[in-house]
């Protein structure tokens, strides 16, 4: 294995070995704490533009298994500390780094990844390069941003899903970068989803006559997107939405609120949420920005709170049949224990449960 | 929902003496939880028979009762105490099944007891097998195909329903006891008939064997508003088949993708809201290797030996939250303690991999059988961290003091690698190693131990490694790297490699945060690492003079939690008198690795490796060796030799103790008389030594601990042998042989401050010489010690302490034989008995010892020095063994140490005292006997004359004697009436006895010789089938008739509360 470097956009240089696809790479370095399900993280469009680090120290020991995939790879570059060339599992069809080289996604392993996370903790989100020499010039690495990245990520055209039995629903999913199990989830519930473009209208959506519109999750800032912002407004009311990640940021921003950027994120599986006057749920998370709860007063109630550092987690609109949520209930990977969101949209759309 | 205020008065209830399946984690769990409650200004009843715990320390509870742990007493403390809450699930299987038993007599009703944590019905749910299997169904968790019975045939028809291989699993017993694997219907029939015997409602789990699936582990907790969270995952290396607590398991889980994982997360969470669990709860699932399928193989609703190593692998304090959680609190009010800032209702992310490693006590057991199955067989286990796989496993093996610092052990068997691969033993991971070495491939391995190829693979780095530097004379700075990487040692590489010279590694050392660096943690908690960052050299400081402690490794047989009773009460003294207080231990169920017991605490192996690692980055001005048993004290020479203070009792006072001659030498001085003996190397030296010593010799090696292959020999033929084993394995120092005495064994611990001596007690054991004292009854202050005596007692302990310049703690064990007193062995360290003299005397000597140790003088403390005064109580200390575990295990009493833990009973009088010891530690004495009680004697030859004075005594008290032919005659000569049993070689008749229950006990001395060994274990694997006690020397016959006579029972005895024991 070649060497390589990490080198971050404050100068300090990580040596480790060349892992993945060959040539270097630039992103926005954040890490994630899952301690398995790196398949459902490499293929998460939501980290398009993103070097992810795993803070979990053996990755890659179950191999490459496709139907776990959640989506096409996005990201811009992977850190391990230890990838594992042996991998064992009864479904595992090859090794990891076959993976990252097919998808064309460079990486280092053998770095300190407790170190980086420390960093990144302490420093906030920072640009990083993976390369074979360290460059003089800091300037493109500090210059770095990711933008535009939903329209890299989102399906190129509609698709539609059947339902696992009889049909009940039609649902159209709005795909900023969906991970596909929000589409299983919902096929499961007996649900035709029709997946459509980020680019699609409030009206081409509406055309449809869905009983209820899904806002997935997506990569980036969530106020770059305005045209999408504007077709949200012109959605919500009219039948019942749902929105995870980017689609609670996009909403929130539709309905008059603000996002900010996080200093470094939640990404992991194991991030507390507190429903309001409910029980406190282990969240699966990913997302860099979030809603200002304070923004929505008199528009929207904040329902989910984050235990650990008291950020929005979810939004309902009441009298308008919509609800977002900032974590991932399609989980993919972590915690399965919100699932019923899906269901509670779901009842929405059957009139039993009003937002 | 914020703590429930009308708990005000909690009884706790501890989990009893150490035994297999039972150990250290415990008092653990037990010390969190009533550091809990006080810190929540509730009243708390603390019951346990254990003194060597902290949570019976004074400070821990406001009443302390060490009573025996049955529900008898414990409703007797009830209607005393009249406690408003009951905090039973930290108490382990014992607790949990005392608090069933109050509640099913109406106890906690009619006194108005509330059972904190999961009630009655959820406890029920998930004990009783066919509540728990119908519980699981209605939820859709698929369990082990199975059916229940409750007599031979039942579980026969079973069998024959379910189709071999069937496991058997007796109900409500502990680790297992009593099961196995059954392939067809003779060993089913075996194996079902222990296991409902074992059983205390005599019922067993007949069950369909999924042997070789993976075992996977969740560590769950959930509040009484229904939040959940799974604390950690973990994966046993060693698939179903092998006891959990047998097993080699990491954490997290290695070898699941995320589907399953979440599959198996979900259904652990499920499983607990469907029971209704309030606090930890531990899940156990067998899941296919080959597809999605999975069982629900167990659920313990309770803190466990699991919960203890998730907390330590974790940073999670389970233990305590669980407590919090039975005060009403729920998981989102409760704060996580390493972050300060985040929220307890989450679930830990790990950034390193942890390994458990078991510690077994088969060196204690030669002969018995080393299978591992259903039945837990460990004493212990360590724990280790480290980045990778490889490094934790390493970490762990040398942690575990087998006397390997690598995968490579010489076989036990005989026979191709490959088979041996198939015995499925506590060397199989070395065996595993040795294939791996020899080219045998992953695949074939796998096939035969069924042990996932990731696991294989990751032990091939090793084995691949090793075979690339094997005895190369100079390793490349790579290799150097990769071996650390691996996790060697430099001492382990020179024996691979023939390097003379290594460059040295400078390792780091990461926190363990709970939050894999998310969050700002301040947890002085760390694990080694190739790593280039150190997080411990950054790590703020208080600037205030470094100690480390040392601790005192896995729990085993010799070494028990006495050690880490003393390590943890030092650590406390050194903190509060100002110092910056470092801890170094590996073991997992210990409260000296709670991350906030010392300042700064390493989970490290305790090698001189590890040690000299954190000593390069703490720098202490010294290290303390003396608390942490043998474990410690063998690092004093080597930490000596490298420039590094010993506190208190210098190295070289330690080696005056410990090193023969120069020990012989000190005696001669002041004319303090010991056995005569010799050491020897050679068979020839040592039968010459015997025949010059003259018969019974003691033979054993120099420098062990618990008594480690000592042996009385009566004969040369015995010599021989012994002689030719030892020398089998290979000697360092001289085998030493002394002439045995079959005297009075006397026991003291001194504290010296190289000036003055206090003696805080003398204890006597109720065994001759011969027995080890680990394994003795010994009685405090003691019952038959004339004056003169004790006062030479005092005199030659003075003079031994100064001139061993003991500074702090020194054990000194006597005999006195014919009236005469000779020393038998020094141990310049804490020893088992401090925790026991502590709480009894009242003495806090491990406080006044390591104050001592940093120069305060003993005149200053406030305790006076010489012997101090007795207090109005007698104690008896009783041994604990585990042979429900080890069912072939030799169990007659010798000078090896074979019991796992010990009791205490506390009375006015040395024989209440032995009531309640004996009755604390499983001893049933009946408080009437009818015609039909009898006792069956069966002694050796030289035991015929000694016999005849405990027949009569027995017979006075009206009970039925029985004796096998040879002791019967003896007996008939002597005019007392007897029936004569014909040996168990040539009838049944002992057995049917038994089993007809016309004995009630077993005093049974005559298996000295190889041939009748066989006999004695059998009978002695029945007894202990049936309840039967069975002891195998006369002096303990004789306190036993001692505490008949007495007519002391369970409820005329007097309840005392040791916190309140100074004023009476």
């Amino acid at each position: 294995m070649e060497t390589a470097y990490l080198v971050l956009g404050n100068g300090k240089v990580f040596k480790g070995k060349h892992i993945g696809a060959p040539g270097k790479c630039l992103g926005e370095l954040v890490f994630t704490t899952n301690m398995e399900g790196y398949l459902e993280t490499l293929t998460d469009p939501s980290y398009a533009g993103q070097i992810v680090i795993q803070t979990f120290p053996l990755i890659g020991n179950y191999g490459v298994i496709e139907e776990d995939f959640e989506g096409k790879s996005a990201l811009k570059g992977y850190v391990v500390r230890e990838l594992c060339d042996t991998p064992s599992n009864f479904r595992s069809q090859y090794q990891l780094d076959e993976y990252l080289k097919k998808q064309g996604i460079p990486g280092i392993c053998g770095v300190d990844t407790r170190e980086l996370t420390r960093l990144i903790r302490e420093e906030g989100v920072m640009n990083a390069m993976i390369c074979s020499r360290v460059p003089k010039d800091l300037s493109a690495i500090k210059e770095f941003a990711v933008t535009k990245v939903v329209d890299e990520v989102t399906c190129r055209k509609e698709s539609v899903y059947q339902p696992k039995g009889i049909k009940k629903h039609t649902v159209v999913l709005v795909d900023y970068g969906a991970k596909r199990n929000i589409i299983r989830s919902l096929t499961a519930r007996g649900c035709t989803v029709i997946a459509v473009p980020s680019s699609t209208t409030a009206e081409k959506i509406l055309s449809f006559k869905p009983d209820g519109i899904m806002l997935s999750n997506g990569p980036g800032d969530p106020a770059e997107n305005t045209f999408a912002i504007e077709q949200i407004k012109k959605l919500v009311g009219k039948v019942p939405v749902f929105g995870i990640c980017l689609g609670h940021q996009l909403t929130a921003l539709a309905m008059g609120g603000r996002t900010e950027k996080l200093k470094y994120g939640h990404r992991g599986g194991n991030q507390p949420v507190k429903e309001k006057g409910g029980r406190t749920y282990i969240t699966c998370q990913n997302h860099g920005y979030a809603v200002i709860a304070d923004s929505l007063k008199g528009i929207g109630v904040e329902t989910f709170v984050n235990a650990n550092d008291g950020s929005c987690e979810g939004i309902t609109y009441p009298g308008r049949q919509c609800f977002t949520v900032q974590f991932h209930p399609e989980a993919s990977a972590g915690p399965l224990d919100t699932g019923f969101l899906f269901d509670r949209f779901i009842a929405m759309m059957e009139g039993r449960e009003n937002a | 929902m914020p703590k429930d205020k009308s708990i005000r008065k909690v009884m706790v209830i501890g989990s009893g003496p150490i035994v297999i399946g039972q150990a250290a984690e415990f008092d653990y769990a037990g010390a969190q939880a009533c550091r809990v409650l006080k810190a929540e200004g509730i009243n708390v009843v603390l019951v346990n028979s254990n003194p060597a715990t902290i949570m019976t320390d004074k400070a821990m509870a406001d009443e302390i009762y060490l009573e025996p742990l049955n529900v008898e007493t414990v409703t007797r403390i009830i209607k005393k105490e009249r406690p408003d809450s009951l905090l039973a699930g930290l108490g382990g299987q014992t607790g949990l099944t005392i608090a069933m038993q109050l509640s099913q007599r109406g106890v906690l009703e009619r006194y108005g007891v509330r059972l904190l944590g999961s009630d009655i019905e959820a406890i029920d749910k998930a004990e009783d097998r066919e509540l728990f299997r119908n519980t699981m169904k209605a939820i859709g968790q698929p369990v082990v195909s199975s059916e229940i019975a409750n007599t031979l045939d039942e579980a026969v028809k079973a069998a024959r329903n379910i189709g071999y291989p069937v496991i058997v699993r007796p109900a409500f017993t502990l680790g297992g006891s009593g099961g196995g694997i059954a392939n067809d219907e003779a060993e089913l029939k075996a194996i079902a008939g222990t296991g409902l015997h074992m059983s205390p409602i005599h019922q067993i789990l007949v069950e369909k064997s999924i042997a070789g699936w993976k075992e996977i582990e969740f560590e769950t907790m959930r509040d009484s508003i229904g939040n959940t969270i799974a604390v950690c995952s973990m994966e046993n290396l060693d698939p179903v088949g092998i006891h959990t607590g047998d097993s080699i398991v990491v954490a997290p889980a290695l070898t699941l993708a995320d589907k399953e994982y979440q599959m198996l997360r979900s259904a652990s969470l499920n499983m607990i809201t469907a029971l209704g669990i309030v606090g930890g709860c531990n899940c156990q699932f067998a899941l296919n290797p080959d597809s999605f399928e999975y069982a629900v193989i167990e659920v313990n609703p309770r803190v466990s030996r699991s919960s203890a190593l998730a907390s330590k692998a974790t940073g999670y304090p389970i233990a305590k939250i669980t407590t919090k959680i039975a005060l009403g609190y729920t998981l989102d009010e409760i704060k996580n303690d390493i972050t300060g800032k985040t929220c307890a209702c989450f679930e830990p992310a790990l950034d390193y991999v942890v390994v458990k490693f078991p510690k077994w006590p088969f060196d204690k057991f030669a002969g018995s059988s080393r299978k591992l199955g259903t039945q837990m067989k460990a004493t212990g286990e360590v724990m280790a961290i480290g980045s990778s796989f490889e490094a934790a496993l390493m970490k762990a093996v040398r942690g575990t003091e087998n006397g390997f610092d690598t995968l490579n052990a010489p076989s036990l068997y005989d026979g191709p690698v490959m088979e041996r691969l198939r015995e499925q033993d506590d060397r199989r991971i070395f065996t595993v190693f040795e294939a791996l070495k020899s080219g045998i491939s992953v695949d074939k391995i796998h096939e035969i131990t069924k042990i996932d190829r990731w696991f294989l693979d990751k032990i091939r780095n090793l084995a691949d490694f090793e075979l690339s530097v094997a005895g190369k004379k100079k390793l490349s700075k790579e290799e150097y790297i990769r071996a650390k990487h691996l996790g060697y040692t430099d001492k382990a590489l020179q024996h691979i490699c023939r390097a003379k010279k290594l460059p040295g590694y400078r390792f780091s050392y990461k926190m363990v945060d709970t939050c894999a660096a998310e969050f700002n943690a301040e947890t002085p908690y760390f694990y080694s690492t190739c790593n280039e960052v150190c997080e411990s050299r950054s790590f703020k400081r208080s600037g205030k003079q470094v100690i480390l402690v040392l601790g005192s490794g896995p729990i085993r047989i010799g070494q028990g939690i006495e050690f880490d009773y003393s390590s943890v009460h030092c650590v406390w003294t050194l903190r509060e008198m100002g110092y910056d207080v470092v801890i170094v231990n590996n073991n997992p169920e210990t409260v000296s690795t709670d991350y906030d017991t010392a300042d700064r605490l390493y989970f490290e192996p305790l090698t001189p490796e590890d040690v000299m690692n954190i000593i390069d980055v703490e720098k202490p001005i010294g290290v303390v060796v003396a608390f942490g048993g043998q474990t410690a004290i063998k690092l004093t020479q080597f930490l000596d030799k490298h420039g590094i203070p010993i506190l208190g009792t210098s190295a070289e006072g330690i080696d005056l103790a410990e090193d023969r001659a120069r020990f012989d030498k000190l005696l001669e001085k002041f004319a303090i008389s010991r056995p005569k003996g010799m050491g020897v190397k050679t068979l020839q030296e040592a039968v010459q030594a015997a025949e010059t010593l003259g018969y019974p010799v003691l033979l054993r090696p120099s420098y062990v601990i618990g008594g480690q292959n000592m042996t009385i020999s009566w004969s040369d033929d015995q010599t021989r042998k012994y002689m030719k084993n030892i020398l089998a394995s290979g000697i360092e120092n001289p085998v030493l042989v002394d002439k045995y005495m079959p005297g009075t064994e006397l026991e003291v611990d001194v504290i010296s401050d190289g000036t003055d001596v206090l003696i805080p007690g003398i204890m006597e054991h109720i065994e001759r010489a011969g027995v080890h004292s680990g394994d003795s009854i010994a009685v405090y202050p003691p019952y038959n010690l004339s004056g003169t005596m004790l006062h030479k007692l005092c005199d030659r302990s003075t003079k031994l302490a100064l001139a061993l310049g003991t500074k702090g703690l020194v054990n000194i064990q006597y005999l006195i034989y014919e009236n005469e007193l000779y020393v038998i062995e020094v141990n310049p360290r804490a020893s088992r008995t401090v925790p026991y003299i502590s709480k009894v005397t009242g003495i806090p000597m491990v406080d006044i010892a390591s104050r001592v140790m940093l120069g305060k003088k003993l005149k200053d403390m406030g305790y006076g020095t010489g012997l101090y005064r007795t207090p109005p109580c007698h104690a008896v200390k009783v041994p604990v063994f585990s042979f429900e575990k080890l069912n072939d295990a030799n169990a007659i009493l010798g000078p090896e140490m074979k019991s796992t833990g010990e009791v205490l009973g506390i009375g006015k009088t040395t024989a209440e005292a032995l009531f309640k010891g004996l009755t604390a530690a499983g001893l049933t004495i009946p408080s009437k006997f009818n015609m039909e009680s009898g006792v069956l004697l069966s002694v050796a030859e030289i035991d015929y004359q000694e016999i005849l004075s405990i027949a009569e005594q027995f017979y006075d008290l009206g009970i039925k004697l029985y004796a096998t032919p040879g002791t019967a005659e003896t007996i008939k000569r002597q005019g007392i009436p007897v029936h004569s049993v014909s040996n168990a070689t040539e009838s049944e008749e002992i057995y049917s006895l038994m089993e007809q229950k016309k004995i009630h006990y077993l005093i049974y001395t005559g298996a000295v010789k190889d041939s009748t060994m066989g006999d004695f274990i059998a009978i002695h694997r029945r007894a202990m089938q049936l309840g039967i006690p069975c002891l195998t020397s006369l002096d303990t016959a004789g306190a036993l008739i001692r505490i008949i006579a007495s007519r002391y029972n369970l409820n005329n005895t007097e309840l005392v509360d040791i916190n309140h024991l100074q004023t009476v």
